[in-house]
C-alpha cells in the first residue's frame, strides 16, 4: 500500500462479483502451481528409483489425501472456466457487458461437474468411511 | 460505541415544510492528523439526517457544529467537480452523491479515505501521483498537418465512439478502487487510461499510436485484472473495463476502431 498512514484496520473493499472472481482466480492459481511442484518433484522420483517412488506414491492412498484431490479438481476446474470468461472480458466485444452472466455459467457448470465427479472420485473413501 | 442509532423523529424544516422524516445516524469516520496522531483512528459521530439527503451534508454538519477540524475536499456538492470521492461503507463513492437511505442508516456510517494515495488529513489524500498519471497519457488533442480553417468536422457516429470516455471528472473512485493499484502505485490505473482511450478513439485526434506506446509500459494497460471494481465505483456510469480492455485489444491489433 502506498500510504503508511492508512495502516491497518481500514474497512475491507467491498467489492462485488469481479473482484472476487479475481480473488479465487489467484488462490486456486496458486494453489495449482505449488500443485505442480510437489508433482514434479514427486514423478522425478521414478528416475531416483521405481521402488521410492511406489512408495511415497503409496503414502497418497488415504482419504484425506482423496479429498486434496477432489480440492485440486474443484480450483482446477474453476480457474479453467473463470480464465475462460476472463479471455472473453478481454476479447469479446459484449463480454464486460456480461462478466457477471459469464461468471454464473462458471459456478453453474462447476457444480454441476463437481457433483458428477464426486461419486467416481471418492468410491474409496466412502466405502472405507460408512461403508457405501 | 451502541450501534443502535435509529431514533425516528419528526422535526419541521426551517422552511416550515413539515413531514420530513429526520433520523439520527452514526457517522464512524476515519481521522488522521498527521501532527498529532501516529495512525489512523476511527470517531464516531451522532447527526441529525434527512434520509433522502446526501452523507456529504452530514460530514457538514458534524464540521460545522461538532468538530472543526474534521477535513475533506468538496466542491460543487453536485457530482460534478470530483472533489469528494471517498470509501463510505467500504465501497468508493462521492459523498454527494450518496443518500444516507441508501446506506443502510441503522449501522453506523463508515468514511474513510480512498486508499492507495497517501493520506495528508483525514479525508484528504495526495492527488498528485494520480494526477500524474493523467498528465502521462497527454489528455489533449495531437493533430498533424494543416490547421483547418474551419471546426474539425466529425460524424455522430465517430463522435459516439468515445462518447462514453469523455465523460470522466478525475475523481479517483476508479483508480483508488483497484487491487492492482493499492498494491503498486505506479500503476496508470483506470483513470489515466479512460483518459487516454477518449483520445485514443477520438477520429480527430492523430496520437493514437503514441498514447498506446506509452500504455504498453509494463505498469500500463496489461496490469489490469479484470475485477471490474472501478466500473461498479464510477459515479459516471463509465463502462471502464470495457474501455480498458479496448485499449488492450487496440494494442493487440494496432488497430483503433
Ligand atoms: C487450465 C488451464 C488454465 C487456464 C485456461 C488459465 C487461465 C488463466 C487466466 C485467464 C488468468 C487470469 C489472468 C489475469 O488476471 O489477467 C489466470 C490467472 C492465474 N493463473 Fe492460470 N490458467 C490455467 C492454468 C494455470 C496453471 C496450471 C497455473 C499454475 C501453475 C496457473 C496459475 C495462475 C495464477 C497464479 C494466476 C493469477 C494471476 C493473477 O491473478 O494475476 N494457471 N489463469
Ligand atoms: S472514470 Fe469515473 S471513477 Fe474514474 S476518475 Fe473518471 S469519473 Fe471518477
Ligand atoms: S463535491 Fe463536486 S463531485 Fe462531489
Amino acid at each position: 500500500m502506498a500510504s503508511g498512514a492508512q495502516g491497518a484496520k481500514g474497512t475491507l473493499y467491498r467489492g462485488r462479483e469481479g473482484m472476487w472472481s479475481w480473488v479465487a482466480q489467484r488462490v486456486t492459481g496458486v494453489l495449482l502451481f505449488f500443485f505442480l511442484f510437489a508433482h514434479v518433484l514427486d514423478t522425478a522420483l521414478v528416475r531416483v528409483s521405481p521402488h521410492t517412488y511406489n512408495q511415497v506414491i503409496g503414502t497418497y492412498k488415504n482419504p484425506v489425501v482423496n479429498l486434496l484431490e477432489v480440492g485440486l479438481v474443484g480450483a482446477v476446474m474453476f480457474h479453467a472456466f473463470n480464465g475462460l470468461r476472463i479471455i472473453a472480458v478481454d476479447f469479446w466485444s459484449k463480454g464486460p457487458k456480461y462478466q457477471r452472466q459469464l461468471l454464473w455459467v462458471v459456478v453453474g457448470l462447476w457444480a454441476v461437474l463437481m457433483l458428477g465427479f464426486l461419486e467416481p472420485m471418492m468410491q474409496h473413501t466412502f466405502h472405507e468411511w460408512f461403508g457405501w | 460505541m451502541s450501534t443502535a442509532t435509529v431514533q425516528e423523529h419528526v422535526e419541521t424544516s426551517a422552511s416550515g415544510k413539515a413531514g420530513i422524516e429526520m433520523m439520527t445516524i452514526t457517522v464512524r469516520i476515519r481521522r488522521y492528523n498527521p501532527e498529532v496522531d501516529a495512525a489512523p483512528h476511527w470517531v464516531d459521530y451522532q447527526v441529525t439526517a434527512d434520509p433522502t439527503a446526501r452523507i456529504l451534508d452530514s460530514l457538514h454538519k458534524i464540521k460545522w457544529e461538532q468538530d472543526g477540524s474534521l477535513t475533506f475536499r468538496r466542491s460543487c456538492a453536485h457530482g460534478v467537480c470530483g472533489s469528494d470521492a471517498m470509501r463510505i461503507n467500504g465501497k468508493n463513492r462521492l459523498a454527494c452523491k450518496a443518500l444516507v437511505k441508501d446506506l443502510n442508516p441503522t449501522k453506523p456510517i463508515t468514511v474513510e479515505p480512498i486508499q492507495g494515495l497517501p493520506v495528508l488529513k483525514d479525508l484528504v489524500v495526495d492527488m498528485e501521483p494520480f494526477f500524474q498519471a493523467y498528465r502521462d497519457v497527454k489528455p489533449f488533442l495531437i493533430a498533424h498537418g494543416n490547421e483547418p480553417t474551419r471546426e474539425r468536422i466529425q460524424s455522430q457516429k465517430d463522435r459516439d465512439r468515445f462518447d462514453d470516455t469523455t465523460k470522466c471528472i478525475l475523481c479517483a473512485a476508479c483508480t483508488t478502487s483497484c487491487p492492482v493499484f493499492w498494491a503498486d502505485g505506479q500503476y496508470f490505473g483506470p483513470a489515466a487510461i479512460v483518459n487516454a482511450h477518449r483520445f485514443i478513439f477520438d477520429s480527430r485526434d492523430d496520437g493514437a499510436n503514441e498514447r498506446l506506446e506509452i500504455l504498453n509500459d509494463r505498469e500500463g494497460v496489461w496490469r489490469c485484472r479484470t475485477t471490474f471494481n472501478c466500473t461498479e465505483a464510477c459515479p459516471r456510469g463509465i463502462q471502464i473495463t470495457q474501455a480498458i480492455a479496448e485499449v488492450k485489444r487496440a494494442l493487440i491489433t494496432r488497430r483503433v476502431i
